[in-house]
């Protein structure tokens, strides 16, 4: 269990983990835009040029990268499937009722899985770069306007960063549940597919119940220290703009300049 | 069954940012019929020893790549790990997990917590029903649910249709410890079996290990932080500081080392350093660090001595 890691903070000093939060957040949405906006090989080949960039100097062991691809496996290869039976490509190798394998189907699947890759890395590398803290203040600075609609910012930034926090415990709090089944001798690896989903009953159950338990008690503990929300709080971290995200944001700014520069003046081929 | 430990490591989290040494060269040897005490700070590596005693953690099965057959020149082989628990090898991959857990109870921390059926009688059953090669009749579940419920002192009648989440906690925690030694264990662990009661419930639930020791496991180790725990109730006890082991010794001598143990961030028991102070005043008292050896060696020297020698210790 210990080695799940997709969405866990990796602590290490770098450029790319000192950077403002908000510009990461921003970055990664454009970042997500210039994946969609690319429709060709040499567009892609950039973004993930730009993403090996930020790998390095986030100093984030590519085994790690790795295994944030490793979760999306499935997904990814799911999506592959689909795309390399069903597109209707004009050169076709093999057809078989509505099922079609063509050139033009190939492309586009591996396309579309470089895709999901590089979306799936960069955005394990905002939570590998930023506390689950600061990414709540990012959130909820970026997300100010909306007060002026109205809308609980604060207390949506508080829900997120709780629901970030409790990821790592109630991991522990699983293998520790999972253990102890196990000494009563559960098994969880072997039978068909019902047996296995039967055999998380004694997981789920008291996870449920810690999760609740743990929940009560951090209401109360808020309670206990008079929490009420967002107005008049101060920032023990403020935020603050400086040369590093200066750099940053001109990067991000070039690279999304770049593509769609590329898909103006370049044929639109793969 | 015999347990024995030589050149013990773990490390959780092996190259990464996280990694920790938990366990860092431990040789340890529990003998069958023992009541054992693993003592230790938070952190002093004392709870994942006790899960390598039924494979929960496992040795690294890559050991054998980080252990060349032939020395080096001018290097030294690092020791060999061994692990066994009574008939089974544990550095051996092909060991049977399922029959080891058999053997060897294992009580977490707030065992409470991982209860999960309907009724308290089906959580009880659930590590039977696992373990049992062949389907066993309700009968046969329902005669070893009955004994398993009425050894930790609970009624079998009452209980047995009960929600386990309708339970008072030391009753929960009963059940829990039920649900365990239903299996009739030899090796039966306890990882801090009394946390969070309240000490009538410390002393009860003490009070139902010595009767498992006595009649239904041959084997009972407790891990515990609390010395008093341990000196009252243990035949001998291991101190682990900072992923090694200390000592080994019988409670009544790992007290001479008062000082070392304060400095390790444990404490002495209440009855040893009360023996302390006496003997700062002049008065030896010998006996065995449990509350009613030491009221009794007091008692008697009390009895010994005339009124005017003991104007300052006859009051303990």
């Amino acid at each position: 269990m210990k080695d799940v890691s997709f969405g866990q903070f990796y602590p290490v000093n770098s450029f790319v983990h000192r950077l403002d939060p908000r510009l990461k957040i921003v970055f990664l949405i454009a970042y997500i835009v210039a994946i969609f906006l690319a429709t060709n090989f040499y567009e892609l080949a950039a973004c993930a040029l730009v993403l090996l960039l930020i790998v390095f100097f986030a100093r984030i062991p590519i085994g790690k990268v790795l295994r944030a691809v490793r979760g999306v496996t499935f997904l990814v290869l799911f999506t592959t499937a689909l795309n390399l039976l069903f597109y209707k490509g004009d050169t076709v190798y093999w057809e078989w009722g509505i099922f079609c394998v063509s050139f033009e189907g190939i492309i586009f699947s591996v396309f579309l899985a470089l895709r999901l890759v590089l979306l799936v890395v960069c955005s394990s590398m905002l939570t590998y770069t930023t506390t689950p803290v600061s990414l709540t203040d990012g959130v909820e600075s970026l997300l100010t306007p909306l007060k002026w609609i109205r809308i609980p910012v604060h207390a949506l930034a508080l829900v997120m960063s709780i629901a970030l926090r409790m990821i790592p415990v109630l991991m522990d709090e699983t293998s520790r549940i999972k253990n102890a089944q196990m000494a009563r001798g559960a098994d969880f690896e072997s039978g068909n597919i019902i047996k296995r989903v039967k055999a998380t009953i004694p997981i789920l159950v008291p996870l449920l119940l810690s999760a609740l338990r743990r929940a009560d008690e951090l209401g109360d503990a808020m309670d206990a220290r008079c929490y009420t929300g967002g107005d008049h709080r101060t920032k023990y971290k403020k935020l603050r703009f400086t040369w590093r995200d200066l750099v940053a944001f001109l990067l991000g700014a070039a690279l999304i300049a770049g593509v769609v520069l590329m898909r103006i003046y370049l044929p639109a081929s793969y | 069954m015999r347990i024995v430990a030589e050149h013990l490591s773990y490390t959780y989290n092996p190259r990464s940012p996280f990694e920790t040494a938990a366990l860092k060269d431990v040789s340890l040897t529990i003998e069958e019929g023992e009541f054992f005490g693993i003592i230790g700070h938070t952190g002093s590596g004392k709870s994942t020893f006790v899960q390598h005693l039924n494979g929960l953690l496992r040795l690294p099965s890559s050991m054998k790549k980080y252990r060349p057959k032939k020395p080096k020149k001018g290097q030294t082989l690092p020791p060999k790990t061994v692990l066994t628990v009574g008939e089974f090898d544990l550095t051996d991959k092909k060991t049977d997990f399922r029959a080891l857990r058999r053997s060897v109870g294992m009580v977490f921390q707030y065992p409470e917590y991982q209860l999960f059926a309907e009724t308290v009688a089906e959580d009880v059953a659930f590590g039977l029903k696992n373990f049992s090669e062949t389907k066993l009749s309700e009968e046969e579940t329902a005669a070893a649910v009955r004994a398993a419920l009425e050894v930790v002192g609970l009624d079998y009648e009452e209980m047995k249709d009960k929600s386990p989440f309708d339970l008072s906690g030391g009753q929960k925690r009963r059940v829990a410890i039920a649900g365990v030694i239903v299996t009739r264990p030899e090796v039966l662990v306890l990882d801090e079996p009394a946390a969070g009661l309240d000490p009538l419930g410390k002393r009860e639930i003490m009070e139902l290990l010595h009767k498992l020791h006595r009649e239904w496991c041959r084997t009972v180790i407790i891990v515990s932080h609390d010395m008093d725990e341990i000196s009252e109730n243990c035949t001998r006890a291991a101190v682990f500081s900072e992923g090694t082991v200390r000592y080994v010794l019988p409670p009544r001598e790992l007290f001479c080392h008062a000082q070392e143990l304060t400095a390790m961030g444990l404490d002495v028991p209440l009855t040893a350093k009360l023996v302390s102070l006496l003997h700062e005043r002049g008065i030896d008292i010998e006996c065995d660090f449990t509350a009613a050896d030491f009221c009794e060696k007091v008692l008697a020297y009390a009895a010994a001595h005339p009124k005017k020698e003991r104007d300052e210790g006859g009051e303990a």
